[in-house]
């Protein structure tokens, strides 16, 4: 196995100083041997954990399968992603999850972790096998229904009782159905403007409001996916005073863009939750800072064209972002690397119970980690994209920071810039 | 000149004056024996139709005829559209048949902007979902100056479902411009939230039908579908009619000018009584008639230039 | 019409005092040549033949008494050259009572060049109406015709370049009588 001596890198943030990686693992002593990068200008962050990843293999390899989506991450500085359960079939058995499990495994160039269903095909009724996903070779501790969310409380109460036995956490997609049909868009002013059917905050902040209060009731953990609003930062911010084990993440296209993106009626921007106000923007930004959201997560939802080069109603929801994560998060927070490895890998590493993932790299921990070079500016090109589909809200955009390379357990998956297989 | 009307937001004041002006013109050259001019020779305007709209569509075609245009008809009905051929394949479709203007009607909202990225000819909305319906504002515009003589200053009500409404949102967005005052008037169910910021920052709004009355100068009443009660929206007809209907008594507290106009296709009895539809205050067959000369206005001027 | 500026050196080719004399003769000329001006109409086109034919009736009225009607006849919509311009707002067309049925109709117009403006009149007139028989008054022919067309009455023959523009003023449109050469290759 190739050695590599990172030369003068600076370890999220530090001091530049060398970095050796052998045997799959941070060392010390001599680098004899090994192969010399010039990190001079680079930072190295813990490799980056993405809690919220659409892989869409089983069923739609149209749009992405594990092998291109695992590549986009690896080209984002991802070296573990969580892929939600709503492929075709539904990700809600053993077999389905071990078989998303074996073809990460098989790619090799990100770790593909599983997330099983929480209910029977998404449908919202029955419980599905969490158990069985959990001691299966995948080792299942997520379970979401995202995409859907758990509407029916006291499926939601059973869900959040249920894994404590094996340690699980339920991710709630929090969309109050009801208040949701036929919605397009976030309700306000720019939903009136365009005649779009709008997405009401209160969809939201209803269900996260009701979610807290069970998960305390029942001393469960929650962990909220992609918070979209300032009133959801509210409702958070007084649970997490109360004590309540319940965690959240926003994505990066929430901390940068807006509703009125929709003006263009290019579903592009077309999201679920949607795009928000410049207020609940700056609110999103403050509670990352804060830590009343713990994380940023993708949301990486890859669409055929033709899923997408539409009438906006017609569209479906979700935008790619795994290679562009990193840089949104880089022009939002700006150049705290410490903060940034914290909302990107060990917070996210930490909430899901994935070891070797989110270290210190410190000597001994295994050399999952990226290079990251701050200076470098890109216009993101959708056609450069590893991802098997273009539908990114950042084309043309110029972004700080570029990936030059990622390392899973010591071995490169992208080097210069490229993915190595 | 625009290069297309998707929105009543694409007119400033000056274009949509002319347009009116033009119309003014057009609607005069109506009355001849030989209607049809020369205009437009050699210019093909496609009619792209998504939804039935009999009236739009004809009112379209004439338009487009008198001015001498080649007019293709595409409706959604025996045609590929409704074996689910996207609207980009069908634009592009349209592109190699040479549209000059494509005249869409679509039930989603939006679908005009994203047709006019994919054609090189102008593209006018014909109605979009619950969005906008330029054309029609034109034609109410037109109506109001020729009954009243001016736009400047009137006080318009629009009444009823102005949340599924492209015409409430199109004539708020030409009539302000213009100079008139605007007040929506309807359940609060049915008034979209933020409707002065998102459209003008001087629309007022009401939900008591009776108090606004005695001030206006044009009341306009929308369709209400009866559909609207399973979501909710109101308890039932007879109290949607009851509380928001403009019957006779209701139009007595208008003052003596005031004209009473309606989109259509009406709900008699529901919105509006069929005493006052067809009082002589109502502009509704005007309305029909002006929507023609609006229509060769807007042809016109997007196709009667240098492109 | 190219606005005049300072920088282009340009002639008068017909005063104020010369421009009404123009008038008064085109106004004998037709008195003459339609028996008095019976079952004549005057049609200006928009924007100076306008005026020019209320000019032309209000010095029949002047001269013999007689009240000619006078209208405007827009030709916009008719023009051959709409695609090589930016869209133009349309004029006025207003027929005088009794229409143009049976009736004599002289088209005023204030330069006569290619021809096209009134090859499109003539269109526009065939579907307003069917007049027995179309003249033509022109305050200035300049040549260079591209179509078989000739004026009845021509208030003055200028010859001129391609390069040189023609430019009619009137009191009503333009606050002062005057005709202007401008531009020229020589200049």
């Amino acid at each position: 196995m190739t050695s590599y001596l990172l030369r003068g890198v600076s370890v999220v943030g530090a001091e530049p100083a060398d970095l050796l990686i052998r045997d799959g693992s941070i060392a010390a002593g001599p680098a004899e041997g090994a192969e010399v990068i010039d990190a001079t200008g680079l930072v190295a962050l813990p490799g980056l954990v993405d809690l919220h990843t659409h892989l869409r293999e089983p069923g739609r390899e149209d749009a992405e399968t594990v092998e291109t989506g695992s590549r986009a991450a690896a080209l984002g500085g991802y070296t573990a992603v969580f892929a939600m359960a709503n492929t075709s079939p539904v990700a809600d058995t053993a077999g389905v999850v071990e078989q998303v499990w074996r073809l990460g495994r098989e790619a090799g160039l990100v770790d593909v972790q599983p997330i099983g269903a929480v209910t029977v095909g998404l449908a919202g009724k029955q419980l599905a096998e969490l158990g069985a996903m959990a001691t299966s070779a995948a080792g299942v501790r997520i379970f979401s229904d995202d995409g859907h969310c758990v509407a029916d409380p006291r499926l939601m109460r059973r869900a959040l009782e249920y894994v404590k036995a094996f340690d699980g956490i339920i991710a709630q997609h929090a969309e109050e159905p009801r208040l949701t049909e036929g919605a397009q868009m976030h309700e306000g002013e720019v939903s009136t403007r365009l005649g779009l059917t709008g997405w009401p905050a209160v969809a939201e902040e209803a269900i996260i409001a009701r979610d807290v209060l069970l998960a305390e009731h029942v001393g469960s953990r929650l962990h909220i996916c992609h918070v979209s609003t300032a009133g959801s930062v509210e409702v958070l911010r007084q649970a997490k005073a109360r004590g309540v084990r319940v965690t959240a993440e926003v994505t990066p296209h929430h901390l940068l863009l807006t509703d009125e993106l929709a003006a263009s009626y290019d579903p592009v921007f077309k999201v679920n939750p949607p795009l928000r106000t410049a207020a609940d923007v700056r609110a999103l930004r403050e509670a990352l800072v804060e830590g009343v959201i713990d994380i940023v997560a993708t949301d990486h939802a890859p669409h055929a064209v033709e899923d997408k080069e539409c009438e906006w109603a017609y569209a479906r929801p979700g935008m790619v972002g795994l290679e562009t994560a990193l840089p949104v998060v880089l022009s939002v927070l700006g150049e705290r690397w410490d903060l940034i490895a914290e909302r990107m890998s060990r917070t996210p590493a930490r909430i899901a119970g994935l070891t070797g993932h989110g270290t210190d790299l410190a000597v001994g921990d295994p050399a999952n980690l990226t290079l990251v070079d701050p200076s470098a500016r890109r216009v993101v090109d959708p056609s450069e994209l590893a991802s098997r589909s273009r539908n990114t809200p950042y084309a043309g955009t110029t972004l700080p920071g570029r990936i030059v390379a990622t390392f899973l357990r010591g071995k490169p998956t992208v080097l210069d810039g490229k993915a190595v297989k | 000149m625009i290069k297309h009307l998707r929105s009543a937001a694409d007119l400033d004041a000056a274009t949509a004056t002319l347009i009116l002006d033009t119309a003014g013109e057009m609607a005069a050259l109506a009355g001849r024996e030989v209607k049809k001019l020369p205009t437009l020779r050699g210019r093909t305007v496609v009619n792209l139709f998504y939804e039935d709209s009999t009236r739009t569509r004809i009112s379209f075609e004439a338009a487009a005829k008198r001015l001498s245009a080649d007019v293709i008809n595409f409706s959604a009905k025996g045609s590929s559209v409704s074996k689910g051929e996207s609207l980009k394949d069908t634009a592009l479709t349209l592109q190699a048949m040479g549209a000059d203007a494509v005249v869409i009607r679509h039930p989603a909202s939006g679908a005009p902007h994203r047709l006019a990225a994919w054609v090189d000819g102008s593209v006018v909305n014909a109605g979009d979902g619950t969005h906008e319906h330029p054309t029609q504002a034109l034609l109410d515009a037109y109506t109001m100056r020729s009954r009243l003589g001016r736009l400047e200053g009137l006080k318009v009500a629009i009444v009823g479902d102005v949340l599924h409404s492209r015409v409430a949102r199109s004539n708020v967005l030409l009539l302000t411009t213009l100079g008139a005052q605007v007040t929506l008037v309807g359940p609060p169910t049915l008034i979209p939230i933020d409707i002065a910021a998102a459209l003008s920052p001087a629309t007022k709004v009401s939900y008591d039908l009776d108090s606004v009355l005695p001030d206006m100068d044009v009341v306009m009443m929308l369709r209400v579908q009866t559909e609207r009660m399973q979501d909710s929206y109101f308890p039932s007809a007879r109290e949607y009619s009851r509380r928001y209907g403009l019957d006779l008594a209701r139009m007595r507290k208008l003052p003596g000018h005031a004209i009473v106009m309606h989109p259509g296709p009406m709900n008699r009895g529901m919105e509006i009584a069929p005493e006052v539809a067809d009082s002589s205050r109502s502009t509704i067959v005007e309305q029909v008639a002006n929507g023609v000369s609006a229509r060769m206005a807007v042809l016109y001027l997007l196709l009667g230039g240098k492109a | 019409m190219a606005s005049p500026r300072a920088d282009v050196p340009s002639k008068i080719i017909l005063s104020a005092s010369d421009l009404h004399r123009v008038v008064d003769r085109i106004a004998h000329q037709i008195l003459e040549k339609t028996s008095g001006a019976t079952g004549t109409v005057l049609l200006g086109i928009p924007t100076r033949g306008v005026p020019l034919a209320r000019r032309l009736a209000d010095r029949i009225h002047a001269f013999e008494g007689i009240d000619v009607p006078v209208g405007s006849l827009d030709i916009t919509l008719y023009r051959d050259d709409l695609r090589l311009h930016a869209t133009r707002a349309l004029g006025k067309t207003e027929l005088p009572g009794g229409g143009i049925d049976g009736r004599r109709v002289v088209l005023v117009d204030d330069v006569l060049y290619s021809g096209r403006t009134v090859r499109a009149a003539l269109d526009a007139l065939n579907d307003e109406g069917r007049p027995s028989s179309v003249q033509l008054a022109v305050l200035v022919d300049r040549g260079h015709r591209q179509l078989p067309i000739r004026a009845d009455y021509v208030g003055k023959n200028i010859p001129t370049a391609l390069s040189e523009s023609v430019r009619v003023s009137l009191t009503e449109t333009d606050g002062l009588d005057e005709v202007k050469l401008t531009g020229g290759d020589d200049l």
